[in-house]
């Protein structure tokens, strides 16, 4: 007796359990799950507004790799742009962190305006930068003048679009690894700072041996999640410079984006896709291994 | 003594370098602010103008001649708090369950979920569109608004209800249990009022991502009518070149409104990143 209440209660608390998890189910299953699984079978077939689908086989990761040059192109442009991202994100938000830990009067602001580009849109932010970096009366280009240079066209050139783009996206975000890292900074322990000090370290000594070791983990997450986000760098190049000049700041969302919805290529689009979403697991992997050697160092 | 003078020189040293940080990273803002007040004749004159002289009021009367700006602004409101009450309220039922009732394959449903997260979502951008496409929703608000309810970031939210309700003891359960509430009850009047910190948390991300939410109107939308903030803004450069009086307009209206809540909410704004990020 007592035990089938007992069961009747576990059958009914499950049955709560599963109907308060559905409607995130539901939609996990049909908008995430579902397009997944459909994507795959997409990249495997001629799919397209135009004509009605078949199967290809591997054709569309084949005409990716081997057939365009667009497609290598975009990647190398990606793997530029998080090259030169991931780690000036890095250095600039870590020594931000550090900057913005000190206890001076006004330090609530100076934080506060660190981060706020973070909640900006990224398109208002992009205009914003378009605008300065404007060849003829931008802002940059004034101050050069000012000082008696004249000043490229820069959004233009093929040399320097993708770097005013990289540092554009810096500003836009470091506020965000910046908070990550004074979190992490307000945990260490004083006291491993005073007994380094009485140890008689120098102020870098104690960040490499005393800092660097305790935050290691928001390091690793950061650049993670940096370096997953910058493999997805969109809105800003459309907006700044449309993948210009010629295809030199194009990257793979883009070349996705134009593939998918302009072309309306859908199965080739899902086999970049694919394609993009390797790269993002390859490099996370890749931080995974070379995570568990700092961990070495640090004993 | 000269230990004061060196605190002294540290300070002021930390100082200058906060001072040039915070002036590169607001200037842009100070920019567009002070450019769309400017006369469109001195937007690119030289020596630059740093002080809009005359402060000219007319950018904004002829932007809105333009565009209907105020229209763009309601729709982007709207769907950011129908997206942002429907992740909460799923997310946390989800999230309470996950952590609080016992059910079978409980926590391989949860891996499964957790797993999803990792894919781009450029890869199911373009199933949903086809099927939006089938679905006649393309030029609707219903694919900005549905989706990503219950889609990737509603996952997002599932997983940070999870981590707090598990921090809360089995107890309070137990008490609303023998008080005689149903789960349900149990749930709407205590379980959900106690996530409050994590439901603002997740509620100003959620807002955050969906007002400056810029990948999905850009497929989805045609019809100017529907457009939403960023969707506008970004095509205002097309369309007129370069009129930067109007663009830094256009601009200030759509960044000015959550520059004003995040300088009222930015305690809760900046630990809701640094908790979300950090676990």
């Amino acid at each position: 007796m007592n035990v089938t209440i007992r069961k009747s209660n576990a059958w009914r608390e499950a049955l709560y359990g599963y109907t308060f998890i559905a409607p995130m189910m539901l939609g996990y299953i049909i908008f995430l799950l579902g397009p997944i699984l459909m994507a795959f079978m997409m990249s495997f077939t001629n799919w397209s507004l135009f004509e009605s689908a078949s199967y290809v086989g591997l054709a569309n990761y084949r005409q990716a790799i081997m057939g365009e040059e667009l497609f290598w192109s975009t990647v190398k442009n990606t793997l530029y742009f998080s090259a030169g991202l991931v780690p000036l994100n890095i250095m600039i938000s870590l020594s931000l962190a550090l900057l913005l830990q000190k206890k001076v009067k006004g330090i609530g602001l100076f934080r506060t305006i660190v981060f706020t580009p973070v909640v900006t849109s990224l398109v208002a932010w992009g205009i914003v930068w378009k605008y300065i970096f404007n060849t003829d009366g931008g802002l940059v280009n004034q101050l050069l003048h000012l000082f008696g240079m004249t000043g490229p066209a820069w959004l233009y050139d093929f040399q320097l679009a993708m770097p005013v783009v990289i540092l554009v996206s810096v500003l836009k975000n470091v506020g965000m690894n910046m908070v990550i890292f004074l979190a992490a900074l307000q945990d260490v322990p004083v006291m491993y700072y005073e007994a380094a000090k009485i140890d008689g370290a120098s102020p870098w000594k104690r960040f490499v041996h005393v800092t660097l070791p305790l935050i290691a983990p928001s390091l690793f997450l950061t650049m993670v999640i940096t370096t997953i986000g910058s493999l997805k760098v969109f809105g800003q190049i459309y907006v700044m410079t449309g993948g210009g000049p010629g295809d030199s700041t194009k990257v793979l969302v883009y070349y996705i984006y134009e593939q998918a919805f302009k072309l309306y290529q859908f199965g080739y689009a899902s086999a970049v896709a694919f394609l993009l979403f390797g790269i993002i697991l390859l490099l996370t992997v890749l931080q995974w291994v070379v995570r568990k050697r700092w961990i070495y160092h640090e004993q | 003594m000269s230990n004061k003078v060196t605190n002294r020189i540290s300070t002021a040293g930390t100082y200058v370098l906060l001072l040039v940080v915070s002036g590169l990273i607001a200037g842009p803002f100070y920019w567009m602010l002070a450019t769309s007040f400017k006369d469109k004749t001195k937007v690119l004159q030289f020596p630059p103008q740093w002080f809009p002289h005359p402060i000219v009021l007319e950018n904004y009367h002829e932007l809105f001649k333009a565009q209907p700006f105020q229209l763009y602004f309601v729709n982007s409101l709207y769907i950011a708090i129908i997206v942002t009450i429907g992740t909460c309220l799923l997310a946390a039922l989800a999230g309470y369950s996950f952590a609080k009732i016992a059910f079978p394959f409980k926590n391989g449903i949860f891996l499964l979920l957790l797993s999803s997260m990792m894919i781009p979502t450029e890869v199911t951008a373009i199933p949903l569109f086809v099927w939006m496409t089938k679905l006649k929703a393309v030029d609707t608000h219903f694919p900005l608004i549905v989706p990503p309810m219950l889609g990737a970031g509603g996952m997002f939210g599932v997983f940070l209800l999870r981590q707090f309700y598990i921090t809360l003891p089995k107890d309070l359960d137990d008490a609303a249990k023998i008080d005689g509430c149903s789960p349900w009850t149990g749930f709407l009047r205590i379980m959900l009022p106690m996530a409050s910190p994590a439901l603002a948390t997740l509620a100003i991300l959620t807002f955050l991502s969906s007002w400056n939410e810029f990948f999905e109107p850009l497929i989805y939308l045609n019809s100017s009518k529907l457009f939403t903030l960023p969707i506008a803004l970004s095509l205002f450069t097309d369309q007129s070149g370069t009129q930067w009086h109007l663009i830094m307009a256009a601009s200030v209206i759509s960044t000015l409104p959550l520059l004003i809540v995040f300088f009222f909410a930015q305690r809760k704004f900046i630990e809701g990143i640094a908790m979300s990020g950090v676990k």
